[in-house]
């Protein structure tokens, strides 16, 4: 794949929480597919030595003062990204699962369709990526929730590989789902008629620790995320239009 | 009949009292405190005041009067726990609001502060 000449406006975002092991390798893997491109690690609270090791690898960092979860981890490094102007921001997870090596096919079709999300997905083609079955069945699940809602298929809802653009990150800094964001997130862009857009991607096994997912939290996992996709598409509209404090309407 | 009234003041007394001392020691806020109190005032006049209980008791038609006493308290501390709910719901989105506006402003700080060093 042919990355595009220079990577404008453009802000990786890695959350990271307790990934002292991947986080290196990770930030050296996307600045040497991106060169000259930043990468922002937001460390949700580590306990270990996950800034130290990001921030020797070459990666600015956004420290939180306690632990937030992925969805407030995510939300911050969108509003930091909004207001240091980025026009395009690619969140990519620190636990060495993703490929730095798709960044650049996530980034072009933002760029080229102008859609407000990209998700590097699985699914889109057979490519050799494996999830449990569980997970399997849980992503086949939302699929056929998400179908009616969004208006279209979508292959991979759960992949937290995603490419936004400055329209989405506007709408994500005032609202983000916190505890399990990557479903929800969808159900918040279609409210705004924004479009999405799925490219393949791989998806590595996971190098070092261990998935926090057990079967408890898995089926905690199908509960949450249901009553927040129907909580979304109930919600109130006033709420969901709330300008964060200071800031006017943003711009 | 009358054993379980008794206890039901006792129980309005202690939570009274535990309610009193928590806001004395600032341990609750005196606005989040007036519902308890309130619960536990209506318990106890209930409690103690017959025949106010067996009219409450007639006018709505229950059956017996301990679930003249118990039903609207049951029904007060879940509209409480609601309330609870709400206000917990707020303060956790102030409170993740607030601790993403800490790290980024303590972000641009240390950027600054890199700079003013650059520059000196």
């Amino acid at each position: 794949m042919t990355a595009p000449a220079n990577f404008e406006s453009l802000l990786i975002i890695v959350p990271a929480w307790n990934e002292e092991g991947a986080i290196a390798s990770v930030v050296r893997e996307i600045h040497q597919h991106l060169p000259g491109t930043p990468v922002l690690v937001i460390d949700d609270y580590s306990s270990d030595g996950t800034i130290a090791a990001a921030r020797a690898a070459g990666a600015r960092v956004l420290p939180l003062p306690h632990h937030l979860g992925l969805g407030g981890c995510v939300q911050a490094g969108y509003k930091l990204a909004w207001e240091l102007g980025y026009n395009y921001v690619i969140r990519v997870d620190g636990d060495g699962q993703h490929d730095p090596a798709d960044i650049p096919r996530v980034y072009e079709c933002l760029r080229t369709t102008g859609c407000e999300m990209v998700i590097g997905s699985r699914f889109v083609t057979e490519n050799g990526s494996r999830t449990g079955a569980v997970r399997s069945l849980g992503i086949r699940f939302f699929r056929m929730v998400l179908r009616p809602i969004l208006g279209k298929p979508v292959h991979d809802p759960t992949s937290g590989f995603v490419g936004v653009n400055r329209r989405a990150l506007d709408v994500f800094r005032g609202s983000f789902p916190l505890d399990y964001p990557e479903i929800e997130a969808l159900v918040v862009l279609q409210r705004r008629r924004f479009r999405f857009e799925e490219v393949p991607c791989r998806m590595r096994p996971r190098t070092t620790g261990r998935s926090s997912i057990t079967a408890f939290k898995s089926l905690y996992y199908v509960v949450h995320v249901l009553l927040g996709v129907f909580v979304n598409v109930l919600k109130y509209d006033s709420r969901f239009h709330r300008a964060p404090r200071g800031k006017g309407n943003g711009d | 009949m009358d054993r379980l009234l008794n206890v039901t003041t006792v129980l309005s007394v202690i939570l009274l009292i535990v309610v009193l001392v928590s806001v004395r020691r600032a341990h609750i806020r005196p606005e989040y405190s007036v519902s308890w109190l309130v619960a536990a005032v209506a318990m106890l006049i209930l409690s103690r005041a017959h025949p106010l209980l067996e009219a409450v008791r007639d006018l709505t038609g229950l059956p017996d009067s301990p679930l003249t006493l118990f039903l609207p308290a049951g029904g007060l501390f879940v509209i409480m726990f609601f309330r609870y709910s709400v206000i917990l719901s707020h303060l956790r989105d102030d409170n993740i609001a607030l601790a993403q506006r800490v790290a980024i402003l303590e972000y641009h700080l240390q950027n600054l502060k890199n700079h003013e060093n650059q520059e000196a």
